[in-house]
């Protein structure tokens, strides 16, 4: 986890702090359809590629109505890539079946599930990645809480957030200068312990301060979250209009039934 | 480690995602239950620190390589089992949203992979009964490798036992533990070399910090890690047993009678690897529809499997369809993306109408 990454996260932050059609829907309707999209995406067969295809939409109509850089999401998912990567690539060494045909090339059902792997992956990463970048952590943590998360947990994840920033900015800070007196040689385990150990312990106290700030401000053990966004008809519309595409998209090859409506209905 | 939506069924993923979250609510119980009131920010802060610890890495004796801090270890001897089991399971949740290390539906197998492991079985049976409070000591540094490994190693098996009960990887089950577990042994000694020199120094400069765990909260009881166990036990056993008892119906099974393929079949590959194929055969049938119930497809025995004549040509390759199929599909593609950019157009009109 490189420095580039705290850029990248506060750039993550930015966004979900936009305001466009895509964040003014409730976060509450954003996360179930979410949730619902990756469910039925990954409860395709797994030679699965063509009936997949409908299902971008909802990531690109995410990602196009919150106005979120395109190319700054598909470096973020391809940085994500390497574990479905690696444990997909055995699918075309292990399966050698032919099932069908690209012209003279026949292709094994190994290569067609490799596919489907990596187009689920980038359509389940992408819409989550969306769904964080046009919701924002305090909405989406708001939401969590609505929906029945225990509330110690909603706000565990809050404050971590917060604190990210902070305490990451000082790892960083202690970082670049062991680097400097080190002339960049790597770190040994010795030096590393009080480092880190150093890092933690100043956390602690931060820990602490924020403690007694917080009870100087009347904190009684209760935490209370803001609940910024209330759910419309809007929202309604949203969550049963996307629930009722996947739900046809699963049921009906939509890919398929449009080729066949262009290709003359070859069947 | 993260596991990634794109390996995971969803019936795995729930039933992973309501253990983790039956977790969840029981240790969030515990913490609210605690007289520490500082737990909150603590908490918060060191999940925080967890995440920058990661940025500084040291170099590994002997080899070229540099490892960090993974966490769980160090988080339970700070904070107790039932807090560090919940800053882990928000760190793990962060990194799925902001990283995409470890996506949703896979979230529920991740936490328990890497937070119940350390939080309730290497920590309280393993660390502890080894250090006993002798932090910096050589039996100090032994203790923090071993349950170092032992928590990884056990994270790492269910990863392996997730990712075959979902059935999309073609990996075997023989190859890929001994892919896993390997890799895994060397981060749990790089993991636990990292806690004990963290736990060492903190002992040095401030031992009061290590102690901060109250007694009654340190010392976990068995109870939940075996409920904890039974039911991943359980629910494991009976999706394995799903798979391999239930009949294939008529269509299915005469689809794999015509194409089998058994000469691709090492012998030891056992139950998975023949519902592999049957599934992958009967996956793309010729009508390329839908067919209600992906269960169904997963189910043959071996012995049925083992009837089968020799493999005849593929019976499902028909133009028509994959000419439809792979022209539909990539108009679809384009159309998403079509619509997509229509959809900024309008976006960014309506707001500046707005504005």
């Amino acid at each position: 986890m490189g420095i580039t990454d705290w850029i990248e996260i506060g750039r993550m932050d930015e966004l979900g702090r936009m305001d466009t059609p895509a964040h003014r829907l409730d976060a509450r309707a954003k996360a179930i359809v979410t949730l619902a999209f990756i469910v039925v995406v990954m409860s395709f067969p797994r030679h699965d590629v063509s009936a997949l295809t409908p299902f971008l939409l909802y990531p690109i109509a995410l990602i196009s109505l919150g106005r979120i850089p395109v190319g700054y999401l598909a470096r973020k998912i391809l940085i994500a890539a390497p574990f479905a990567l690696f444990i997909g690539i055995f699918n075309p060494l292990l399966d050698r079946t032919p099932v069908t045909t690209i012209g003279t090339v026949a292709i094994s059902g190994g290569w067609v599930s490799f596919g489907s792997i990596m187009f689920r992956f980038f359509l389940t990463v992408g819409a989550a990645l969306a769904l964080v970048a046009c919701t924002g952590m305090n909405r989406l943590g708001a939401a969590l809480e609505r929906l029945g998360v225990p509330r110690v947990f909603v706000v565990q994840l809050l404050f971590l957030y917060r604190y990210l920033f902070v305490v990451s900015d000082q790892a960083g800070k202690m970082k670049r200068s062991a680097e400097m007196r080190s002339s960049g040689r790597p770190l040994r385990l010795r030096v590393y312990g009080s480092m880190i150990g150093h890092l933690l312990l100043r956390s602690m106290d931060r820990a602490e301060r924020v403690y007694r700030a917080m009870v100087a401000r009347g904190f009684d053990g209760e935490v209370r979250v803001l609940r910024p966004s209330s759910f419309v008809w809007s929202d309604a519309i949203f969550v049963a209009g996307c629930l009722l595409f996947f739900v046809s998209a699963r049921l009906w090859n939509l890919a398929e039934a449009f080729g066949r409506l262009l290709t003359g209905g070859a069947m | 480690m993260h596991m990634a939506d794109a390996l995971i069924s969803p019936a795995v993923g729930g039933t992973m995602w309501a253990i983790s979250g039956g977790l969840i609510a029981y240790c969030a119980n515990k913490v609210k239950t605690s007289i520490r009131d500082n737990l909150v920010p603590m908490m918060g802060v060191l999940g925080a620190f967890i995440f920058a610890a990661q940025m500084i890495n040291f170099s590994i004796p002997g080899t070229g390589s540099s490892g960090h801090l993974g966490g769980g270890l160090i988080l339970t001897a700070l904070l107790g089992p039932y807090a560090a089991f919940l800053v882990m399971a928000s760190v793990l949740t962060v990194q799925a949203f902001f990283f995409a290390d470890g996506g949703l539906l896979a979230l529920g197998c991740n936490i328990f992979n890497l937070g119940f492991f350390p939080a309730f079985v290497a920590y309280p049976l393993i660390y502890r009964a080894f250090v006993k409070g002798q932090y910096g000591t050589s039996r100090a540094w032994v203790g923090a490798i071993i349950a170092a490994v032992v928590g990884l190693q056990l994270g790492a098996f269910s990863v392996v036992l997730e990712t075959k009960a979902s059935g999309i990887s073609e990996l075997p089950f023989g190859t890929f533990v001994l892919m896993m577990l390997p890799i895994h042994l060397a981060i749990g000694v790089v993991e636990g070399l990292a806690t004990a020199a963290v736990v060492s120094f903190v002992a040095r400069a401030r031992p009061e910090a290590l102690q901060t765990a109250p007694a009654s909260e340190a010392s976990v009881s068995l109870r939940p890690v075996l409920i904890g166990l039974a039911i991943a036990a359980v629910i494991m056993g009976g999706v394995a047993s799903w798979f391999a008892s239930t009949h294939p119906d008529g269509l299915e099974w005469s689809m794999a009678k015509v194409s089998g393929k058994e000469e691709l079949e090492s012998p030891g590959d056992g139950i998975h690897k023949s519902l592999a194929e049957v599934q992958e055969r009967t996956a793309f049938l010729p009508d390329y529809g839908f067919k209600s119930g992906e269960a169904a497809p997963e189910t043959a025995t071996p012995a049925e499997h083992a009837a089968a004549p020799e493999p005849e040509p593929w019976p499902a390759v028909n133009a028509g369809t994959s000419v439809a199929g792979i022209v539909g599909g990539l108009m679809t593609l384009a159309l998403a993306c079509l619509i997509g950019i229509a959809l900024r157009a309008r976006s960014i009109q309506r707001t500046c109408g707005n504005g």
